[in-house]
């Protein structure tokens, strides 16, 4: 089986390796992603074509292991391919984010046996998998989680609610963060009370509540899940009763660079809107991009762009090298390309005038699908606590 | 089945930055290449065989300047089993007559059921290379394929030609040259794990002398014919745009085409 090598690149490029599968996931995306992202947008469909395109092609493949069925491709590498789908598309570039974000806790915790069972139908696409740990009063506060998993003999037994779930009605597996001790006490233990679990969908107690009316990535579905007594054998337990907080914080360690690849997409794919428009569209006689505020906003947009990505790639390679700071990392990325993708396709917008306005031009739906890079795993104001933590020492 | 399929990197139709130089020779460096699109064609054909027919294997056929394995490998990456590729700075400026004695005799060292061509190329879209190569070697050739239909029980092959009025249905014993057309159906993109394996395959190279050629007698200086000048295709005259109810615009588009008794 090829696989992805593990080396870190030596000088400060891409591999060519690296090259090779970024350009053959951006021909994809440009011949068969950006055709379909407009139809995606307006029906709030999500786009099960693309998720078996992506299956074909092995792109849903780059996060798991060689031996497991996967591509073993590096950090860096799963975020070319969600930068170059987000660049046509958000929702389809999220749908490789996710498979990665949600399999995390299970790459990083699982068993062997746990990882045999799960993964080659992720790494195939014939499954997806979610990510449940928010809920409607736990969002920044991941420790306020209420959902219950209580022991029953060889089975936790599930009961609560969990909110704002991408990919959650789409999915066959869910990893659902669960408190497993909930004797109320100090804040150092409320970080040991949690524990992850993944649950098999369809199974008897477990609904799809509703789904989200969302002002962007509207083809990706948001489901809010009702556990009922949702019954799950032990062995489906990830890493040791206990640790789920921990196991959810490392996750966002790895998973933020995947949104903020998203957000450098985003933003290219409205940079490369607004350019060509401008050097197409004439007034006064003359290009708008030759007019100097057109220019100089191109250039802003097109230096933040690059500045949001060189950080995004950085980032990916310090946390694949077990840097001490991945956290910061992490944060200063999703922080930098959220951002950066609302700014830029703002200004995209600008610059097409009224025609960016309207859905004539993709500008107005990237700039609604930048705003949820600001929102999701972890608001840009949590990344700049997690910055603020690592600067001033308190680790946490 | 053992099919071989002859890959010309062109330059990049995309890239627009095709040029000849002052010796009115295409520049190849100066613009990216990618694989031929019509060979890309002949190859999704030949992989589509091999994977109905259960075994076989694909080997590419290239003569190109040295950067080729890197557009080799693109091909490669689609399913491809392995690359020759035959480079020599002396085939620089190569006419159509010596690329087909040079494919011809490398194709000498290659034992194949199908010899599968894309039916021209779109930087010289001469379109006489695969039957040339058929001449040289003394094998049929079944020009303008739209289908293929291997028989290995009788070792024939059924291709249907594209015709005036339809398609003509020509059968061959192989081994066979076939002329290949891009309705034998769309090339399919190379998955991830094809790209990786691809970067293991072998790709080997022969030069003139391998081949036991000589560079006085072929390629740029002993061309047959010669670039005596190239120039920018004229705009095209300003398009009207036909406005009004679809009724107006029907009776407008049949009053142009009456005026120019085009009908």
């Amino acid at each position: 089986m090829p696989m992805v090598t593990a080396s870190m690149p030596l000088t400060y490029r891409l591999t060519e390796e690296q090259q090779l599968l970024r350009d053959a996931v951006r021909v994809i995306a440009d011949e068969r992603v950006a055709p379909r992202a407009a139809a995606i947008d307006k029906t709030g469909e999500f786009p099960h074509d693309l998720r078996d395109l992506l299956a074909e092609q092995d792109i849903l493949a780059l996060p798991f292991p060689v031996e497991f069925g996967g591509l073993g491709g590096e950090l860096l590498t799963i975020c070319l391919a969600i930068e170059q789908l987000s660049r046509a598309c958000a929702t389809t570039g999220l749908i490789l984010a996710v498979q990665e974000l949600a399999s995390l806790p299970l790459l990083m915790a699982g068993t062997d046996e746990q990882k045999a069972r799960w993964i080659p139908k992720l790494a195939s696409g014939e499954h997806l998998i979610a990510f449940a740990v928010t809920e409607a009063e736990a969002g920044s506060d991941v420790a306020a989680i209420r959902t219950r998993a209580v022991r029953d003999g060889d089975d936790y037994v599930i009961t609560g609610a969990k909110r704002f779930i991408s990919h959650g009605s789409v999915a066959d597996l869910i990893t659902v963060f669960a408190v497993t001790d909930g004797s109320p006490g100090p804040a150092a233990s409320r970080r040991r009370h949690l524990s992850c679990f993944i649950v098999e969908v369809p199974t008897p107690g477990f609904d799809v509540a509703r789904l989200e009316h969302k002002m962007g990535l509207r083809g990706s579905p948001t489901a809010e899940l009702a556990f009922d007594g949702v019954r799950v054998p032990a062995a489906n337990r990830i890493g040791h009763e206990g640790d789920g907080f921990e196991l959810a914080m490392k996750t966002f360690d790895r998973s933020r660079p995947g949104i903020a690849a998203q957000a450098v997409g985003i933003a290219q794919g409205a940079l490369d809107v607004a350019s060509a428009y401008a050097g197409d569209r004439r007034q006064f006689g003359k290009r708008i991009g030759d007019f100097q505020m057109i220019a100089a906003m191109l250039a802003d947009m097109d230096a933040a762009t690059e500045s949001a990505r060189q950080l995004l790639y950085k980032a990916c390679v310090e946390i694949e090298a077990g840097a001490p700071d991945a956290g910061r990392w992490s944060a200063m990325c999703k922080l930098v390309a959220g951002d950066t993708a609302m700014r830029v396709t703002t200004d995209a917008v600008q610059v097409l005038g009224g025609y960016g306005y309207i859905d004539e031009y993709p500008v107005e739906r990237m700039m609604r699908d930048a705003k949820i890079t600001q929102l999701y795993e972890g608001t840009q104001q949590i990344q700049r606590l997690v910055i603020a933590r690592a600067l001033l020492g308190k680790g946490d | 089945m053992r099919i071989v399929v002859l890959i010309k990197p062109v330059p990049d139709p995309a890239s627009a930055g095709e040029r000849l130089g002052p010796d009115g020779r295409l520049d190849r460096a100066a613009v990216p290449a990618v694989v031929n699109g019509n060979d890309e064609y002949a190859l999704e054909a030949a992989l589509k065989l091999i994977e109905a027919a259960g075994d076989g294997e694909v080997t590419l056929l290239a003569m190109a300047p040295t950067n080729a394995p890197e557009t080799l490998r693109k091909a490669l990456a689609m399913g491809a089993t392995r690359g020759v590729h035959v480079t020599d700075p002396a085939l620089a400026g190569s006419c159509a007559v010596s690329t087909a004695t040079v494919l011809a005799t490398a194709l000498g060292d290659l034992e194949f059921d199908l010899l599968l061509a894309g039916i021209d190329s779109s930087d010289g879209v001469g379109g006489i290379v695969p039957a040339a190569i058929a001449a040289h070697l003394g094998l049929p050739f079944l020009s303008y394929a739209t289908r293929i239909e291997p028989d290995m029980t009788t070792r024939t092959v059924r291709v249907r030609r594209i015709s005036a009025t339809g398609y003509d249905l020509l059968e061959a014993p192989m081994p066979v040259v076939i002329g290949c057309t891009q309705a034998l159906g769309e090339p399919r993109y190379p998955s991830l794990k094809g790209i990786m394996a691809a970067r293991g395959k072998e790709i080997v190279t022969r030069s003139l002398a391998d081949l036991g050629l000589d560079g006085a007698t072929l390629g740029g200086a002993a061309a047959t014919t010669t670039i005596l000048g190239s120039r920018m295709p004229p705009p095209r005259a300003a398009t009207e745009v036909v406005r009004g109810t679809p009724d107006e615009g029907a009776a407008r588009i049949v009053d142009f085409l009456v005026e120019r008794r085009l009908i």
